[in-house]
């Protein structure tokens, strides 16, 4: 598969090396493409938006002429894995007029909701669809806080929805790239291998 | 519905937490900020982070005397000011400085050769902080001193303070180049390598098996324009600092959102060429070569 990381900002390297090792667990193989331009991202199969500023990130995407893209790629019902800042930039709203949401996501997100650095974590946590606890690194998380009809979630914390399914896309308020365990990339990209699991 | 999550095994401020927040500044450009206003600036400009401290590196220079971590007012002022993440700086070996850092709430403390050394033998014990450090290195062997002793991202040291990036790409450079050196060194000869050069052997053993750090490397020191900038990813550096550069500018709004722009093009010349266009003059700075070896900030702290 040929797969898209947004690469205008944020852990790019590590979202390339998850879906590489995903695709690998799997008997396929991942060509990964950064895209910081645009032109580039309708080639792609699947898209990651990985974590980053999502201020920074917003604001680079319109630029580059990416946003509208982004939004083809959803439409044309293709898969993306949105974590952290990439599920930000992609719900109907943050509530901030700092950030300027896609809205491809049916769902508000409260940025920074869990606070600032000291209050970052890692922990397990219960996802639906995962027979084991999925250990879960939050930075300076988002939480979602209210979601349409149509957008499934997949996880809670402390009863407020982390990990969300509307359409194509998954969204993902922790970071599945900075661990090893592949299952929330099965997930999005291998549903079929996931159900197993 | 999946049950409940455990939380009592929920952990705060563990490596992963500690070095994940500082992959997600990748990219990015973190901008040094004196006040509120500056930080608003930084922010609407696309900075990742903002810096905090009590005066830019340039006028730490100019004015002379001990330069301290900022007033807490300040912090928190710019903490209320913005929504990306803030740091602030530390004097070397300052533990208290730092507690009050972390007290403050910065997401980030930097263990700086900017501000007057506290301790010219040692540097903080950052392992035991809940929040990550970042520390400035010319070196190989000094970076890995600093991961040794907990920081979850190093940083060039460059010459801060100067507009001369001159440092920053002797310092990226020597790095890279050591990193090459000892992937190419066999078992013992690394060891030896790292007794010689005084690094932690299992992280000269670690960095040697990856060919890059383990953390997150940023340029910083000297950097004054888009165009220093786009070099200093091109030397494989994953961000970058601007101190004085920013606000030191002649037009400091547009000075920021460049360099943010270059960061993100900087593989693509005729982009550069477009985003460096009719952003008025860089700061003035001053050659490293004008400035005697005991003036420089960077042998603070090895």
């Amino acid at each position: 598969m040929k797969a898209g990381v947004l690469a205008v900002q944020g852990d790019v390297s590590e979202h390339a090396a998850a879906i590489r090792r995903a695709a690998t667990a799997h008997g396929e193989s991942a060509e990964v493409v950064e895209i910081r331009e645009s032109g580039l991202l309708p080639e792609c199969d699947v898209l990651l938006c990985p974590g980053g500023e999502s201020t920074t990130i917003s604001r680079l995407i319109r630029r580059e002429g990416i946003a509208e893209e982004i939004r083809e790629h959803v439409a044309a019902d293709k898969p993306v894995l949105a974590t952290c800042a990439g599920l930000i930039v992609l719900s109907a709203d943050a509530k901030d007029d700092r950030v300027e949401t896609l809205g491809l996501i049916d769902a508000t997100v409260d940025r920074n909701a869990f606070g600032r650095q000291a209050d970052s974590f890692e922990a397990p946590l219960a996802v639906d669809g995962l027979a084991d606890p999925f250990h879960a690194v939050f930075i300076r998380a988002p939480l979602i806080d209210a979601v349409g009809d149509g957008v499934e979630v997949l996880a809670s914390w402390e009863d407020r929805p982390v990990l969300v399914r509307d359409g194509p896309i998954l969204g993902c308020s922790f970071h599945p790239e900075l661990t090893d365990d592949p299952r929330i990339h099965d997930l999005a990209f291998f549903p079929e291998v996931a159900a197993t699991v | 519905m999946a049950d409940a999550t455990d939380l009592e095994e929920l952990k705060r401020g563990t490596e992963l937490v500690k070095r994940g927040f500082a992959r997600m500044q990748k990219g990015g450009v973190i901008m040094d900020v004196v006040t509120r206003e500056q930080a608003r600036i930084a922010e609407d400009a696309g900075a990742v982070a903002v810096m905090a401290l009590e005066a830019v590196p340039a006028d730490i220079r100019k004015r002379g005397g001990v330069a301290r971590m900022p007033d807490p007012t300040n912090v928190t002022e710019i903490i209320d000011e913005v929504s990306i993440p803030v740091m602030g700086k530390s004097r070397i070996g300052h533990r208290k400085e730092a507690e009050i850092l972390e007290s403050l709430g910065v997401d980030m403390i930097d263990e700086s050769e900017v501000l007057t050394p506290a301790d010219d033998e040692y540097h903080i014990d950052k392992r035991e902080f809940t929040a990550p450090f970042v520390c400035g290195a010319r070196n190989l062997p000094e970076a890995l001193r600093r991961i040794n002793e907990g920081a979850a991202m190093i940083r060039t040291k460059g010459e801060a303070g100067t507009g001369d990036v001159n440092q920053a790409v002797k310092h990226q450079r020597t790095m890279q180049r050591q990193i090459r050196e000892i992937a190419g060194l066999e078992h013992t000869e690394r060891e030896k390598w790292a007794r010689e050069h005084g690094a932690p052997r299992e992280l000269v053993h670690e960095t040697a098996d990856a060919g890059r750090l383990p953390v997150v490397n940023f340029a910083a020191g000297g950097i004054a324009t888009p165009a220093d900038a786009a070099l200093m990813m091109y030397y494989g550096c994953d961000g970058i600092f601007v101190g004085s550069g920013i606000f030191g500018a002649e037009n400091p709004s547009e000075m920021g959102t460049a360099i943010v722009e270059a960061v993100t093009n900087w593989d693509d010349a005729d982009e550069l060429a477009e985003i460096a266009r009719g952003v008025g003059k860089g700061m003035q700075g001053q050659s490293t070569d004008s400035i005697p070896d005991e003036e420089r900030l960077q042998g603070r702290g090895v």
